[in-house]
């Protein structure tokens, strides 16, 4: 595709967790609980408030369609102030000097004196209705000349069990805001960028890792479309395909629009009708236990409600998505139907009750009374009058699915949700804070650096580079092993035993280093350093784990165990000839137990193979 | 430094000199909820002392806003509306911190002249702090009919979570229900779901921060409100609208004191209160005081100053019969509060002071339970 004929501008916000010893505006810890955990459960409602500015933000009304009641899981690792129930702490200094790193590494410039706002946002995810954020600096450059607009350091929210349970084990650690302008072109850029900045972010070693702990929210407009955010793209791999995916939905809403034009479509609010009588007998569960069914003709939508947008995403689940807001399950449409349990007669009844030509489409919501039912289908007709309006492509905030298409969930939030937090004093950043902020090494530059020093494959480097064991790396380099060793046990051993089942989470960095360091002097082999850690995982000090390996063998012990071995097995030496080796050498180690270096006992029963058939020649 | 605000809606603080005036931003006109008086419904007047519970600050001002009619307050917690219909008084716009007896009487006499003029209930939204004190002030200064509910948010009415909302909704359930007596409604739990109605004499602020602040002390509260049913259920020991006829007794001796006493007080701090007509004394356990305080003691009483003795327990009873150095109190002339809490006690000794000029009856008032500041019972579990 030609993206540059279509007009594509795309930017992305990265939200990255920060690992601090302490949340943003409290004192808890920022650690992760399981939910079975849970210490006491709280509940509240939440109401839209008005901006400083006397507004009601779009997005927040929205989420006030309906009347909603959120529960929260308390932990013994959260207090008052996840609960709403006591005045924030001042910013946590650590996570504002992690933020200034990352606008040194990115060469931004610090804004003079920090203001800590409220961003309102009821949909549960914070006690309190809003998310506190600051921003900290603006004006950083990217590598494909593009820009970074923003950084801002956020509370991060509550994790959403299920439906309106909420975990506040999570809320309130710092999360940094890196937002960049629109200075994006392909969908493949979008994604070398964002794995540019997570590269940086994890260079200062003071982020949180692995999955939920970065997310992307990525920003896509063509010409003709509109700004569009699709929140919470937790897989880089997926950040190109989401692109693809919404530059063919805004282009399918475009080309539908100008094909409901030629028709000249148009949607009659007034026209909004009650039917629930028509299905009283109706064979469809969902129609059958509505308390209310309402129904609107869409003039010349016929064809068009039911067509694909993008994969699994036609027009109606858009209608749908805004029908949702209202709390109602989603719409039926006369695209689709008969199905359901919905049968032809009853489609029939109600095209001619709501006078439907055939190329009109019918709307039907089914809600638990008149209000909801009303609600629901006032957002069909609103999404309806969008897919026929100059710019068919709203302004939304819409999260990902599965496979990177996209649902509705709300209108792009404005200024107005943003108020000052009143409870939380600025923080000045001067000249003396910010020159004193030391910038760490890219984690490149640092791969590139293993490649030249210790001669590690590119490949590996990078790898080890950004591990999350990289301090337990350089930490063993600088206590003098070998980096190869440290290297292939991080990367390689740790690994396979981790897949084997092995609890290596409980190897402790001291431990690591312990066994290297007997490794290195010769009480262990290089061979027995899976084992050791299988040992010491399963809660065994390194110290009793060497014991259980062999005593340390001298060479001409070792030779004597070596020609013993040889010596019973004279025939099989004779027969096999050279490759007597591999077989051999199993018995050796297991007589060793790991305590030899296996390079030390090939080459010794390599020479003492050669001598037996030498011997036995002669 | 200067706060600008960005169209992202962020502010940034940065230096006066970096910014040029270019013009004044556009002023929006407030919006108004349309009040529709329903005839069925009972009206209440909603008395406004300064609390955050239906006021907003004006961001371009910094100023509380000053207007304060049954509209603001329907468009701050439209949920009001249905429950009654309502009338307003702007009485004071001051933090709580700040309340005065002078303003206590002056709120007296509007509330009285509210039940005058007709309204089933009284409304009063008070800043929490002192709103305990407020709420025993008008319990000892006016005999009422009808329900007087002290109201506050404990979260700013500026936050999606505040508390005010739902307070406010439970305050005027209470308000309009067979209630006769001056009460506060705030929270019962941390959640959502139910406001306790606390008897003005015998409620603190027990916690800083918590929603459920507000506690009843020595007793259970006399009601609660379900949230958001609005179900009013009164305790059996509540008294109920009509049994008391309207009364205003609206004098206070406002040179009266109190003081928590501490292990090393000096004697100067008593000598401090020399003239006081009443001081309370807030004492260790059962309601005690170093022995080297008794002599000043001794010299206020002997000068006509009512000396009370609460303790600051909170909980239980003082009694000085026990040791040695409770008898001394009682011989240097100082008065048992039984379970009346310190700063009941004080309210109450300004009332008492402020009513009955004979020393004798104005200490037997303090050991008498007016409104219910003084159990006679200590009652299990409580």
């Amino acid at each position: 595709m030609d993206y540059k004929s279509v007009g594509l501008k795309a930017g992305i916000e990265i939200h990255q967790q920060l690992d601090t010893k302490e949340k943003l505006f409290c004192h808890c810890p920022t650690t992760l609980r399981e939910v079975p955990e849970h210490t006491g459960e709280i509940f509240r409602y939440l109401r839209a408030t008005e901006s400083e500015m006397g507004e009601i933000d779009r997005a927040a009304q929205e989420e006030m369609k309906r009347d909603r009641k959120f529960q929260y899981y308390t932990y013994d690792t959260t207090c008052l102030v996840e609960n709403d129930e006591e005045p924030p702490s001042p910013v946590n200094d650590e996570a504002v000097t992690v933020c200034l790193t990352i606008a040194r590494m990115f060469g931004m410039v610090p804004v003079p004196q920090i203001h800590t706002m409220r961003k309102l946002v009821i949909d549960g995810s914070n006690t309190s209705g809003f998310q506190r954020t600051a921003l900290v600096a603006f004006n950083g450059a990217l590598p494909n000349g593009g820009e970074i607009e923003t950084i801002c350091l956020e509370e991060e929210a509550a994790q959403r069990v299920k439906d309106e349970i909420f975990s506040l084990d999570r809320l309130g650690i710092p999360l940094i805001e890196i937002t960049t302008s629109p200075c994006m072109h392909t969908p493949e850029e979008v994604q070398q960028v964002a794995e540019h900045i997570g590269m940086v972010l994890r260079s200062t070693g003071k982020v949180k890792r692995g999955i939920g702990t970065i997310r992307q929210d990525v920003n896509i407009s063509i010409a003709g479309g509109a700004r569009v955010e699709i929140k919470g793209v937790q897989e880089l791999d997926l950040i190109a395909e989401v692109v693809r995916r919404e530059i063919q939905r805004q282009q399918n809403l475009i080309a539908i629009r100008d094909a409901l034009k030629d028709r000249h479509a148009a949607v009659h609010p007034e026209a909004m009708e009650n039917v629930t009588d028509l299905f009283k007998d109706t064979k469809s569960t969902v129609l059958k236990k509505a308390k209310r069914i309402y129904a609107i003709t869409l003039t010349g939508f016929a064809g068009f409600v039911g067509r694909q947008i993008q994969p699994d995403r036609r027009l109606g689940s858009e209608m749908s998505d805004y029908a949702k807001k209202c709390g109602v399950g989603g719409i039926f449409h006369t695209d689709e139907l008969p199905a359901y349990g919905v049968t032809a007669e009853e489609v029939a009844q109600l095209r001619s009750r709501m006078k439907a030509a055939e190329e009109d489409c019918v709307i039907l919501v089914a809600g638990a009374n008149d209000k909801q039912a009303v609600c629901a289908l006032n957002q069909v007709i609103f999404r309806a009058n969008l897919a026929l309006s100059d710019s068919p492509v709203a302004e939304e905030t819409r999260k990902m699915l599965e496979g990177g298409s996209t649902a509705y969930m709300r209108p792009l939030p404005g200024a107005a949700r943003m108020y000052p937090e009143t409870d939380v004093l600025p923080v000045i950043i001067d000249d003396a804070r910010w020159n004193a902020i030391e910038v760490p090494e890219l984690l490149t530059t640092k791969a590139a650096r293993y490649v030249a020093d210790y001669d590690i494959e590119l490949n590996y480097a990078l790898q080890l580079a950004s591990s999350e064991k990289l301090p337990l790396f350089e930490r063993a380099v600088k206590e003098g092993i070998k980096p190869k060793l440290a290297a292939f046990t991080i990367l390689s051993t740790a690994t396979e035993l981790r897949r084997d089942g092995v609890a290596i989470g409980n190897i402790s960095d001291d431990a690591y280093c312990e066994i290297w360091k007997a490794v290195e002097g010769g009480q262990a082999a290089k061979e027995a350093v899976p084992d050791l850690l299988r040992s010491v995982a399963s809660g065994i000090s390194v110290k009793e784990a060497l014991k259980t390996l062999a005593p340390a063998v001298s060479r001409d012990e070792l030779e004597s165990i070596i020609k013993k071995i040889i010596t019973e097995r004279t025939d099989f030496v004779t027969q096999k000839g050279k490759a007597a080796l591999g077989p051999l050498m199993g018995l050796v180690m297991a007589e060793v137990r790991g305590s030899v270096d296996g390079k030390v006992v090939s080459e010794i029963l390599r020479k003492e193979i050669d001598a037996a058939i030498a011997g036995q020649k002669s | 430094m200067t706060v600008v605000k960005l169209d992202s809606g962020y502010n940034i603080g940065v230096s006066p000199e970096t910014c040029t005036f270019v013009e004044h931003p556009p002023t929006m006109p407030a919006k108004k909820a349309v009040v529709q008086e329903k005839n069925d419904l009972p009206t209440l007047s909603i008395v406004s002392t300064g609390g955050t519970i239906a006021s907003r600050i004006d961001y371009r001002t910094g100023s509380v806003t000053s207007q304060f009619d049954a509209s603001d307050i329907l468009t701050a917690i439209p949920e009001l509306a249905g429950i009654a219909n309502y009338r307003t008084l702007a009485l004071a716009t001051i933090l709580s911190e700040n309340m005065t007896p002078s303003i206590w009487i002056e709120l007296a006499r509007a509330v009285h002249k509210e039940i005058q003029d007709g309204a089933a209930g009284v409304i009063i939204t008070h800043g929490t702090d002192t709103m305990a004190y407020s709420a025993a002030a008008l319990s000892f200064m006016i005999d009422t009919p009808v329900p007087i509910v002290f109201v506050g948010s404990q979260r700013s009415a500026d936050r999606p979570s505040s508390d005010n909302a739902m307070n406010a909704v439970c305050a005027a359930s209470a308000a309009t229900s067979g209630l006769g007596e001056v009460v506060v409604v705030m929270h019962a739990t941390t959640n959502d779901d139910k406001c306790a109605i606390h008897r003005g004499t015998r409620v603190r602020k027990m916690h800083t921060s918590r929603r459920d602040a507000f506690q009843s002390i020595g007793i259970g509260p006399v009601g609660f409100i379900e949230y958001p049913s609005r179900t009013v259920t009164l305790a059996p020991e509540a008294i109920r609208r009509g049994t008391n006829k309207l009364a205003l007794h609206d004098k206070l001796e406002e040179h009266c004191g109190l003081i928590q006493f501490y292990p090393g007080m000096p004697p100067e701090v008593i000598r401090g209160y020399e003239g006081y007509k009443g001081l309370v004394l807030s004492g260790t356990g059962l309601g005690h005081v170093s022995t080297a305080l008794i002599p000043e003691i001794k010299k206020l009483t002997e000068n006509g100053t009512i000396v009370v003795m609460t303790s600051q327990c909170m909980h239980g009873r003082v009694c000085d019969r026990v040791y040695d150095t409770g008898r001394d109190l009682l011989n240097a002339g100082v008065i048992e509060a039984g379970d009346m809490l310190p700063e009941a006690a004080l309210v109450k000794l300004m009332w008492v002071l402020g009513n009955e000029r004979d020393r004798k009856k104005a200490e037997a008032l303090m050991q008498t339970s007016l409104k219910g500041e003084c159990m006679r019972r200590s009652i299990n579990g409580l």
